[in-house]
């Protein structure tokens, strides 16, 4: 990079324009992303980074605008395209064949030759080669079932690679890696850039922005609203541009008064459908006024965890006891964990937490539908449902505060809204939180995590489970960490790190000390 | 980013149907310009068939009063989530029901017979729609297949008990002897005439307005009671139904307990209300126009009404056509219907993206942008 002469830009996009309907997702976008460097694309959910995403792979034609690859106009009307013209991208959710080897899956759909054996040979020893010069070395014969997350990742950078791109797209690239896997990927970014090899890094996280781009360009609204150098900037300062007014990263709250036990689990034990153990012998309490908070990479068991306290898994072993009372564990009955006051709100909003085709109205009565308040002789009490809704609206500010608009016209912000004012407001004694703020703005979030801590020093007791360490450091006054569906590790706020709750994350227990 | 486009709520259910009939019946024009006959002259006739005069009003307003029922049976268990097929059999099963009560109490007074009719029909109806309900829920065998299979039981039943065991003696047609006077439906013309109106005699009768009432109920059920509600949720999602505390098997059951009962309506208008009697095969397809009737009019009571209504005229009208256009014949007839079924159902999608382009807006965007 520092070597050669001035180079065009590997990627620029000049006024590209794109709307979906009376969405007007792309506003004039112009970007210039210089070769051999990292660059981040930042924005809330909604800012547009995917449509021009996908714009610039072919999946989407841009209404007006050019795109210019290293100083040629080039026109991309398929991901076929892109790959010709030297983009390769690395989806959030893998493209990989599951029972495929690593090889298999890098040739698939460019095989080459007229038998599988002679195009595989030749790829393999080229890989060998693109692995050693970008250190990115994978078993080229294990089955991509059999692999860590981060290295199934890094096949889909080798699919990039080999299939000649020059400039890599990575969405969201961290969103299923624990932080050690997240640095090792930056490592190898950094490895990719002195390579002379470019890289758009686009992401909502800012510390990932922070530790590996060269520049950031950061979006709202479908519009470029700043493009700074990384060097010189503060996560504060992106965060500000990103929700164009000023925002708390961290919520404000005084030292936890945690009171009796509200909620305890012993030695619980959850197995799937297959009869594999999810949850093993989990064992651990929260109080009255506390929020403890399960770290943990997804897929460790925490969903299983969260999903058999609410009621809707049954537990193989164990006891939950809420409140001190042993909860009978031989049916599941969310409805009469509800009636003794334990709330949930749901990991996985739309496919569990509601009815994306009902109105805001009908879904603020979900789980509630039986209560006194909203029915009168037989019937549903429309009024009062529709009151109470209008109720809840302004109270947790959600937009537009129309109870009849379908659930599906909300923003994700306001639908996380709902769905906690529907816990929050029935002043639960438990609440148990799954992703509180998985899509959901910078906005929103900070007012979701202020109610949060409300009801934490309402007495209420708090079971916090996210993926997003800076939820849960911002958030917890104690920190579980689950790895292989154990517990592996406690830590009160003031003893957890990123690396410590890394390691735990990644199943390596610390010695008693 | 990309959110699909919408229908305005008015187009989705009064414009998009019509579009779609407006297109089956320029392809039935087509099919009767190809037999040498003139289409605009069917149109005239079929419409005169079925509106013309008192006596095709009455008919065709018989006749939807089955389609109501059957309509409204497929509509309550879509909203389960249920693609219930079996509206054929359970109708037959329930005809039974009311068909035994009136046998039964043939010298009981008619305000005594007809709530214990309905209860019979209903009864049966829905026992007929139980076993694909329990099995859809409790061992996930699919309510299409085993639906089905139960149309086909139902006739192998029926025919077994109409030709060994119900047949009135010395006679050779299966059916039952005729159902005694005082248990039969009061006529429309009947009716009428008490206060003072005149009207020609058609099979129309009572059942008709219990139609309505049972259209009434459907809808006060689904939109206005928590039962609905829960089943509703099944319908949207099993997930959220769940973490609701809602038993999806336990309201599959209910839905399809229910579709039933609706279904087993179709007697009271057919045996009760025209025949007089148990025959073979009386539910005549009923069962399945039901699921267009269901289709055509978005799985909504008053759509419902509207859809039966139509398909009723286009049976009566289609009768008169097969009368005066001697090339047309009753085939014909119900290739005209089928198109019409063909066209609101399957090819419901062809008109709806045009029309969405044409008018559509995209799924809230204003509350997006709020």
């Amino acid at each position: 990079m520092k070597d050669t002469p001035v180079r065009p830009p590997a990627l620029e996009l000049r006024g590209i324009d794109k709307r979906f309907g009376a969405v007007h997702a792309n506003r004039g976008v112009s970007l210039s992303v210089a070769a051999g460097s990292v660059h981040g694309l930042i924005g809330e959910n909604g800012a547009g980074k995917s449509t021009v995403m996908n714009i610039v792979y072919g999946f989407h034609r841009a209404d007006a605008g050019e795109i210019w690859v290293n100083g040629r106009r080039v026109d991309i009307h398929s991901p076929q395209e892109a790959i010709a013209a030297g983009i390769g991208m690395v989806h959030q959710h893998f493209m990989l064949v599951e029972n495929f080897t690593v090889l298999e899956n890098v040739v698939l759909g460019v095989e080459g030759g007229r038998l599988l054996a002679e195009g595989l040979s030749r790829a393999r020893a080229e890989l060998e080669q693109l692995g050693r010069d970008y250190g990115l070395e994978v078993p080229l014969d294990a089955v991509i079932g059999s692999l860590p997350v981060g290295l199934q990742q890094r096949v889909e950078i080798l699919k990039a690679l080999y299939r000649g791109a020059a400039i890599l797209i990575l969405d969201e690239p961290t969103a299923v890696l624990t932080p050690q896997e997240a640095d090792q990927l930056f490592r190898m970014l950094d490895r990719l850039r002195q390579q002379g090899k470019t890289v758009l890094l686009v992401t909502h996280k800012l510390r990932e922005i922070m530790a590996i781009t060269d520049r950031v360009t950061v979006m709202r609204q479908g519009a470029i609203v700043g493009e700074v150098e990384t060097k010189s900037t503060s996560p504060r300062e992106l965060a500000e541009k990103m929700v164009g007014r000023s925002v708390l990263l961290q919520v404000e709250k005084g030292p936890a008064k945690p009171g009796r036990v509200l909620l305890g689990v012993r030695h619980l034990e959850v197995r799937d459908h297959q009869g594999v153990a999810r949850v093993r012998q989990v064992s651990f309490e929260v109080r009255a006024g506390e929020i403890v908070g399960i770290a943990g990479v997804a897929g460790n068991g925490q969903s299983e965890l969260l999903e058999a306290l609410a009621g809707i898994r049954l537990p193989d072993r164990g006891q939950i006891l809420l409140d001190g009372q042993v909860l009978v564990a031989t049916r599941a009955d969310p409805r009469e964990r509800r009636a003794r006051g334990l709330a949930h709100v749901p990991e996985d909003r739309l496919r569990v937490g509601v009815v994306p085709s009902f109105s805001a109205q009908a879904n603020l009565i979900l789980g509630y539908q039986d209560r006194p308040a909203f029915n009168r002789s037989g019937l549903m009490n429309n009024t009062a449902i529709r009151t109470d809704c209008e109720r809840k609206m302004a109270a947790y500010d959600v937009r537009p505060p129309v109870p009849s608009l379908r659930l599906s016209a909300f923003s994700g912000g306001n639908q996380q809204k709902l769905v906690i004012a529907r816990e929050v407001d029935c002043d639960p004694q438990v609440l148990l939180v799954g992703q509180p703020t998985r899509g959901v703005d910078i906005g929103a979030i900070e007012f979701i995590h202020r109610r949060l801590v409300a009801l934490r020093d309402a007495g209420r007791a708090v079971l916090l489970v996210s993926v997003e360490l800076d939820e849960i450091l911002g958030l917890a006054d104690r920190i579980l960490v689950m790895a292989g569906g154990e517990i592996t590790g406690e830590l009160s706020r003031e003893e957890a790190t990123e690396e410590r709750i890394g390691l735990l994350m990644a199943g390596v227990r610390e010695a008693p000390s | 980013m990309s959110q699909p486009k919408e229908l305005p709520r008015w187009a989705d259910l009064g414009l998009l149907p019509l579009v779609s009939l407006a297109a089956a019946l320029l392809l039935s024009g087509g099919v009767i310009a190809l037999l040498g006959e003139s289409p605009w002259q069917a149109l005239k006739l079929m419409v005169d068939g079925a509106f013309g005069s008192q006596e095709a009003v009455g008919y065709s307003l018989f006749y939807a009063t089955n389609f109501v029922f059957t309509g409204l049976a497929v509509a309550v268990a879509y909203h389960a989530g249920l693609f219930n097929i079996g509206g054929e059999g359970q109708a037959y099963i329930g005809g039974l029901g009311a068909g035994l009560v009136c046998l039964a109490l043939g010298s009981w007074p008619f305000w005594v017979v007809l709530p214990a009719a309905v209860v019979g029909a209903a009864g049966c109806g829905a026992a007929w729609a139980f076993l694909p309900g329990w099995l859809q829920a409790r061992r996930g065998s699919h309510i299409v297949i085993t639906t089905i299979m139960f149309n086909f039981i139902a006739s192998a039943l029926m025919t077994y008990l109409l030709v060994n065991v119900l047949i009135k003696p010395g006679q050779q047609s299966p059916e039952t002897r005729e159902f005694s006077p005082n248990t039969w439906m009061p006529f429309a013309h009947e009716l009428l005439a008490r206060v003072g109106l005149n009207f020609t005699a058609t099979p129309l009768n009572l059942a008709f307005v219990l139609a309505l009432v049972a259209s009434v109920f459907v809808w006060v059920f689904l939109w206005h009671t928590r039962w609905g509600y829960s089943l509703r949720v099944v319908g949207q999602s099993p997930a959220a139904a769940v973490y609701a505390g809602i038993s999806p098997s336990r309201l599959t059951i209910l839905a399809m307990l229910l579709s039933g009962a609706l279904a087993g309506g179709l007697g009271l208008n057919e045996l009760m209300g025209s025949q007089h009697r148990i025959l073979i095969d009386f539910p005549g397809g009923a069962g399945f126009v039901g699921i267009a009737v269901a289709l055509m009019g978005r799985n909504h009571p008053l759509g419902i009404f509207l859809a039966a209504v139509l398909f009723g005229a286009l049976y009566q009208g289609g009768s008169q056509l097969t009368f005066d256009m001697p090339r047309v014949n009753r085939d014909m007839v119900v290739v005209i219907q089928g198109l019409v079924i063909l066209s609101c159902g399957a090819l419901e999608n062809l008109f709806r993206q045009p029309l969405t382009a044409l008018l559509g807006r995209s799924a809230g965007s204003d509350a997006r942008r709020a």
